[in-house]
């Protein structure tokens, strides 16, 4: 199969990983998470490429990437912002941050920024109940409490760079 | 090694996280530094504490003293005072506690809070209060004593016996008798079984098997080695949710280090038991916390259930009998064991013996997670532990068992909590999720917030399920815009009974709950909707306005600048006024609103509501 140029790296370490563990059984959901860590998501040639590298149909691989909702078939923007709608950040109101994000971002929820920036994910209990309702930005930056006027300052923070920029 | 004075815990649960905890344990590490002390104390994050609404949160050992809702500042602060001086930091202990200031008196942490002093932590015994990536200091609070015990002095029925005679039943919802499937498992022949930890925790507003698994990792490899000496297996996995990549991560560590011991692996403990630990990771399907939906997405498939029986513990994974248990089954294993089923027994009921962890949330004070032995009645859980409303506001209802249970009316809060005594009420104890509701929140809307989630998850193998939830979910969401009839409300009973009877999975099965609950106790909430054109909670937008009480505004101009619309009009030091077709009901007005000029109102004022 031709590979991208720039993809070469990438690929190299994903054969790495799969020489790693290919022995073990039903191995495939741990291959695809790490393609997903590599890639930033499951795009169809890397489907096709670990369907190959396992020796399975690429109807298969293709089954469970979108069983799950954990594997993203479409990029994702730069700042991914997940949104908890957990029954406690639910019960305090994050339906309304959820709209005050889409709405500010003019975005649909999973659906990428004009300009790759941003993408809203829904997320359910970030185990951060006690802060309800909670947001997440990227896999760090949490932000309790949010209330949808917070909005608009959280979104600006990212447009100069990140939180504390 | 150096030599420590000190450790410095840290709650690096979610709550603390969100609350700043990451500034506060750089704060520690920097000024530790500055004074050269960072190589004789340890600054160490542990899972979830228990007190989130008090985060960030740190406990200074071998004193044990709490602090609560730290600053960078105040980390400052506990080295050069507490630290270095031994001097106790009197702002930033728990409340309560300040009367005592210097260290001989020792102010001790856990005993003497409210919060804590009911509290009965065998699950979660040592979260918090160790290091949870040490296997030493697991070991020195008598951790892989109790499987030594079992290995050395215990043949697998007698332990099958202890565990049978606890009483234990399954913590992660259904509560069958955890020694009854091992004792299925052991009398299965077999050359290969399998054990599987369930760490999928998927009821959104539960974290407790993360917190025992951030906090206690080791306590999950022990019980899983002794429930494989049990029932005869040399594998384990550990099914974990993605989500929870701490957990991960401190779980790999401690089956390396348990390996290194001698804990996990060939001939352990020298007999001819040899066991060992694998993690899989979920990728984000609620469904596959389901255990033969489990199995499946072990095996690399799409994890869809499938029809029992013949039940784990006869086909499992790979075909092999296998016997699947929850993190805090688990993790109540050791002690168990090593204390024996009486002891066990002194705790909780004769039908619900020992403890069970609850996640408090919502609309209460103390939010967070506590042990609690069984039978506390939800009154003592809601208001002696929980401390109530935040706001003193009534409390109207308690939902428990998220997605698959129900709602229980401030009227039956004397209840007992136990397994059957929920059942009774249409509620279940499910993974320990209690969200509190106050009376601002809509029966109707909790039941489609459920729906939905149901939705979302269904697998999609059955109709029932994935055609039936759907129907549900339109209905409810009907009823919340102001379409719904009376027809639709009978409708919607009729529907929930029939996925209840014919899905294949629990999900299936439990999914009309959260509606048939609420329409129990909260049906005239229903029927206020459908008749009167009114949402009583004053939460669904259809039955609503805001409005301005031109008596107490000012004219401050504060909600028209906060309006995203402009649905605001007024001038400066003039009555301002709502325009309620541009009006889009996000209720940012009434929060910046200083002088209580601004309130909801149902049913709405405007024509623009459809009915
Ligand atoms: C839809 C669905 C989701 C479930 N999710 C979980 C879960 O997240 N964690 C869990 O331990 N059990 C979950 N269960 C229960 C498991 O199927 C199983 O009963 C349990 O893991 C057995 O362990 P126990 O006996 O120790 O409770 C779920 C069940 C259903 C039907
Ligand atoms: S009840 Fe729902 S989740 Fe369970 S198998 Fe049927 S469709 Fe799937
Ligand atoms: S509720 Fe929101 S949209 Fe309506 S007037 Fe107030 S701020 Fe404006
Ligand atoms: S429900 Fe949002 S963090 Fe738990
Ligand atoms: S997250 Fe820190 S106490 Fe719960």
């Amino acid at each position: 199969m031709a590979v991208c140029e720039t993809h070469k790296e990438l690929y190299k370490e994903l054969d790495e990983f799969i020489e790693k563990v290919k022995d073990k059984p039903g191995i495939l959901i741990a291959v695809l998470h790490k393609a997903q860590e590599i890639f930033g998501w499951l795009p169809q040639e890397v489907q096709e490429y670990i369907a190959e590298k396992l020796g399975l149909p690429v109807s298969e691989v293709h089954g469970v990437v979108t069983f799950y909702n954990f594997f993203a078939t479409k990029p994702k923007g730069k700042n991914q912002i997940k949104i908890c709608l957990g029954t406690a950040c639910y019960v305090k109101g994050a339906d309304r941050v959820m709209e005050r994000f889409l709405e500010e971002l003019g975005v649909q929820a999973e659906e990428v920024t004009p300009d790759g920036l941003f993408s809203v994910h829904p997320v359910r209990c970030l185990g951060a109940c006690s802060m309800a309702p909670v947001v997440l930005v990227g896999e760090k930056d949490f932000y309790g409490k949010v209330t949808p006027d917070m909005v608009s300052k959280i979104i600006a923070a990212y447009r100069r760079g990140g939180r504390n920029e | 090694m150096a030599l420590t004075t000190n450790t410095i815990l840290i709650c690096a649960g979610g709550g603390c996280i969100s609350a700043g905890e990451e500034s506060v344990k750089q704060a520690f590490e920097r000024k530790l530094k500055e004074f050269g002390l960072d190589t004789v104390v340890k600054v160490v994050e542990t899972g979830c504490m228990g007190a989130c609404s008090l985060g960030p949160l740190a406990v200074i050992y071998p004193d044990g003293v709490y602090y609560q809702k730290l600053t960078p500042k105040a980390a400052e602060k506990i080295v050069e005072e507490h630290i270095l001086k031994g001097r106790v930091v009197p702002e930033f202990l728990f409340e309560g506690e300040k009367e005592k200031l210097t260290l001989k008196e020792k102010p001790r942490g856990a005993e003497e809070i409210p919060f804590f002093a009911r509290q009965v932590k065998i699950a979660l015994r040592n979260v918090g209060i160790i290091d949870p990536m040490s296997i030493e200091e697991y070991i020195a609070r008598d951790g892989y004593f109790a499987l030594h015990k079992a290995l050395t002095q215990m043949t697998p029925e007698e332990v099958i016996k202890e565990i049978k005679e606890s009483g234990l039943r399954g913590r992660g919802g259904a509560g069958f008798p955890t020694g009854l499937k091992w004792e299925l498992a052991r009398q299965q022949q077999s050359d290969v079984k399998y054990m599987i930890c369930n760490a999928d925790e998927g009821d959104p507003g539960a974290f407790m098997d993360r917190s025992i698994l951030e906090g206690d990792p080791h306590s999950i490899v022990e019980a899983m080695t002794i429930a494989g000496y049990a029932i005869g297996a040399k594998q384990g996995f550990v099914y974990v949710r993605a989500e929870y990549p701490l957990a991960i991560e401190r779980l790999q560590k401690a089956i390396e280090d348990a390996h290194a011991y001698g804990f996990l692996g060939e001939n352990i403990f020298g007999t001819d038991f040899s066991f060992d630990i694998e993690i899989r990771i979920g990728a984000g399907a609620f469904v596959c916390g389901e255990e033969t939906a489990l199995m499946h997405s072990i095996e690399g498939k799409r994890g869809q259930p499938r029809v029992k029986p013949p039940f784990p513990v006869q086909k499992g994974l790979w075909g092999k009998p296998t016997v699947i248990n929850n993190v805090e089954t688990l993790a109540l294993v050791p002690p168990i064991i090593l204390r024996g089923a009486s002891w066990f027994r002194q705790f909780g009921t004769e039908k619900s013996p020992g403890t069970k962890v609850f996640a408090l949330a919502g609309k209460i004070k103390n939010t967070g997670l506590v042990e609690v032995p069984m039978g506390i009645t939800l009154r003592e859980l809601l208001y002696e532990i929980g401390g109530g409303h935040p706001q003193g506001k009534q409390i109207k209802a308690v939902q428990t068992g998220g997605p698959s249970g129900g709602v229980i009316p401030a009227e039956y809060f004397d209840t007992p909590v136990d397994y059957e005594s929920l059942g009774k009420l249409g509620a279940i104890m499910g993974s320990g999720g209690m969200i509190v509701l106050d009376e601002d929140d809509c029966m109707v809307d909790v039941a489609k917030f459920f729906l939905e989630f149901t939705v979302d998850e269904s697998c999609g193998k059955c109709t029932p399920c994935r055609e039936g939830t759907k129907v549900m979910y339109d209905i409810l969401d009907k009823i919340t815009k102001g379409e719904g009839t009376m027809e639709d409300i009978e409708k919607l009973e009729k529907l929930a009974l029939v996925i209840k009877d014919s899905s294949l999975c629990g999900l299936g099965q439990t999914a009309p709950n959260p509606v048939l609950s609420t329409l129990k106790y909260y049906r005239h909430e229903y029927e206020a909707h459908v008749k009167d054109g009114v949402c009583p909670a004053k939460r669904c937008k259809a039955f609503i306005s805001y409005v301005i009480d031109a008596e107490k505004c000012v004219g401050c101009t504060a909600c028209a600048r906060v309006c995203p619309t402009n649905a605001i009009h007024g001038e400066v030091r003039k009555v301002h006024e709502i325009d309620q077709d541009a009006c889009v009901r996000c209720g940012s007005c009434i929060e910046v609103c200083r002088f209580g000029a601004i309130s909801k109102v149902t049913p709405a004022v405007s024509s623009t509501v459809a009915k």
